[in-house]
């Protein structure tokens, strides 16, 4: 019964422990992306070929217009974004929009050069809709807010180009050059934005551009970002342009993470696994050796039931003191290994294990080594309801 | 329960059949048994090693089905009652003396003897021990009460399983060579409760034996063989 004790308090405590640091993990890269790339990002306009289309059955009611997926039109890029802007803004959910104007460019400096991909924003409606505020490594926001030129650079863009804040470049497009200079440098993590991405403010981006209309994307923030899918597509349905949810933007790595979470819960369910047939196991012995004590007990008016509940009862002992015992464990152990140190760049930015604190955890890990507990104490105590008290007591007793 | 009751038919059992074993193995162990046992006496059953003696005793005990025939206690008709009811009919009416002492070994003979009233939940837990201290004290093992079954000597189980048979103060008392593993002395003490506490309580006491001098003592004493009494 030891081994089994331990077995589920290990099995409980490992459980917590891993999916504490998988979905803070998951966790922490959903924040990343909602603090980049934002809850969604309205893109192209939708030109859906309209045409009427009879109700049929009902005589007598209106004619409706349908879109047919068939025959959609794509125009890329936004053409009237202070309209759109104005237009999304007025869903209870949204938080911030930020209208964007991007492309890519040719960044150059004294001694290298590169295309990168240039954002134009306004940089306070970009901060409601990231977390660009607190990814400033060097440098200040202010710096840039003051300076018409100023630019932010990416962490691995700007050390690859030995760019420092106060120092300039340029970025050329279509023959024409501008000259910049660093306010800050920024760090997401993501390693697809470090590397390439540069902001300046829209107004610089529109000459540089030549856009002095238009806009790229518009980035939207949402106060509550699981319901990024059902605001998509009904701001889609209002306003015409394709709406990408993040869900649906980052599902590759979005799988791979739900795919990790789910292989490490099953990977540590079977040492709870384990520990219910070590259980189970013992039960049944305990069963057999003690037959005659459950033939007596049965002679003296203990019925199937009571017997049952003798057997149940250990494995309830056992299961609370399991639980118990892996929850303050999982708990002492997520909290050590969140004190791990670990650098990872790539598709976040963290110098230490990232973890979760979720009630779910604790409660998924009780709940699936109630399960196999019950399941393997349920079985002997059956086992031991079923005797018959006169079987036993002939079998011993001649 | 008054001596008023003395001699009232308790438990009968009519027409019993019970085989056992398997296939070739099956033997026809009790061959068409009927009794009845009074209140307020002791009765004997006596005959030779593997007559049927204790498949008899079990089928009174509600422990072991007949293959035929039926059994009746305090009147009402239990042999082919459910496994509920009889159950609680055994711990209700029935008192049982194996005839090798079970005793539950991790548990004090105190503990033991508490066992069928804490089923039956009639007294609060100081009744219990009182009373269960009483009986053993009855049995001549009050200075023993908390030795545990596995430090106590076979004929000091013995004793314990009698004092445990008397816990719920049972209609019946079945007894299976209640004495076979006691001294002259002890035997006497354990006979001398039985026959006793039947007419004190008016309870029927019904046990096997195979010492003459305790059959001889018996108010009645019926002969068992080869599944039938003669
Ligand atoms: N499981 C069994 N399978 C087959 N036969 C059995 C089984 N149990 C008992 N018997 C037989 O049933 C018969 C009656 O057994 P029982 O125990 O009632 O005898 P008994 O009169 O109590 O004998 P003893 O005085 O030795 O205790 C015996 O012949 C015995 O061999
Ligand atoms: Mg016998």
């Amino acid at each position: 019964m030891y081994m089994s004790l331990f077995g589920i308090m290990f099995g409980v405590g490992f459980f917590i422990v891993t999916q504490a640091q998988t979905s803070g993990f998951e966790g922490f890269f959903i924040k990343t992306i909602l603090g980049t790339n934002g809850a969604l990002r309205i893109e192209d306009r939708l030109q859906a070929t309209l045409f009427p289309m009879e109700a049929d059955g009902a005589a007598g009611r209106s004619d409706f217009l349908i879109a047919s997926d068939g025959n959609r039109k794509v125009i890329p890029g936004i053409e009237d974004p202070q309209r759109i802007s104005e237009a999304v803004r007025h869903f209870k959910n949204v938080s911030g929009v930020s209208v964007v104007l991007e492309n890519s460019v040719n960044l150059a400096t004294n001694v290298s050069g590169a295309a990168v991909r240039v954002q134009g924003v306004n940089i306070d409606d970009h901060l409601a809709v990231s977390d660009l505020a607190s990814q400033i490594v060097r440098g200040s926001l202010a710096d840039f807010r003051l300076a018409p030129t100023g630019a932010l650079v990416g962490s691995m863009l700007a050390s690859r180009h030995n760019l420092q804040p106060g120092d300039s470049f340029t970025l050329e497009w279509n023959g024409a050059v501008r000259r910049y200079r660093v306010s800050a440098i920024y760090e997401t993590g993501v390693g697809d934005i470090d590397r390439v991405r540069v902001y300046i403010h829209m107004s610089e981006a529109r000459s540089l551009l030549q856009k002095p209309t238009g806009a790229s994307f518009i980035q939207v923030n949402l106060f509550d970002a699981s319901r990024a899918p059902e605001d998509a597509a009904r701001i889609q349905e209002v306003i015409g342009h394709a709406v990408a949810p993040w869900q649906r933007r980052e599902k590759t790595w979005l799988d791979v993470f739900r795919a990790l979470r789910f292989s490490s819960a099953i990977t540590v369910s079977t040492i709870i696994l384990i520990s219910g047939l070590a259980m189970f196991n013992t039960l049944a012995m305990v069963v057999m050796e003690k037959t005659k004590d459950i033939a007596i007990l049965r002679s003296m008016g203990y019925t199937r039931n009571d017997i049952a509940r003798i057997f149940i009862w250990q494995g309830v002992i056992v299961l609370a003191a399991g639980a118990v015992a892996g929850c303050l464990f999982g708990a002492a152990a997520t909290y050590g290994v969140s004190k791990l140190p670990i650098r990872i760049r790539g598709i976040f930015s963290t110098d230490s294990f990232v973890v979760a604190w979720s009630v779910w955890h604790y409660v998924w890990a009780v709940v699936i080594s109630s399960v196999v507990v019950m399941a393997a104490s349920l079985i002997p105590a059956r086992r031991a309801a079923r005797l018959e008290p006169g079987d036993v007591i002939r079998g011993t007793s001649q | 329960m008054s001596t008023l009751k003395n001699g009232e038919i308790v438990i009968r059992c009519e027409n019993l059949h019970r085989s056992l074993g398997r296939d070739a193995g099956r033997v026809h162990v009790l061959r068409g048994v009927s009794f009845e046992a009074e209140r307020g006496r002791v009765h004997a059953i006596v005959g030779p090693s593997g007559c049927g003696k204790s498949t008899l005793l079990y089928q009174l005990g509600l422990l072991d089905r007949p293959d035929d025939g039926r059994i009746w206690i305090d009147g009402e008709l239990i042999s082919n009652s459910s496994d509920e009811l009889r159950t609680a009919a055994r711990g209700l009416h029935l008192g049982f003396v194996f005839q090798f002492h079970f005793l539950l070994l991790e548990f004090s003979a105190l503990e033991n003897v508490m066992m069928p009233m804490r089923k039956l939940g009639r007294l609060d837990e100081a009744a219990m021990a009182a009373r269960a201290r009483h009986l053993l004290g009855e049995v001549g093992l009050g200075e023993k009460t908390h030795r545990l079954g596995n430090e106590l000597s076979g004929g000091e189980q013995q004793r314990v399983a009698v004092a445990r048979a008397l816990a719920n103060e049972p209609s019946v008392i079945l007894a299976d060579e209640p004495t076979g593993n006691l001294d002259q002395r002890n035997s006497e003490l354990v006979f001398g409760l039985l026959a006793r506490l039947a007419r004190e309580n008016g309870q029927a006491v019904v046990l096997v034996t195979h010492n003459p001098d305790i059959a001889k003592r018996s108010d009645r004493v019926l002969e068992m063989r080869d599944g039938v009494f003669i």
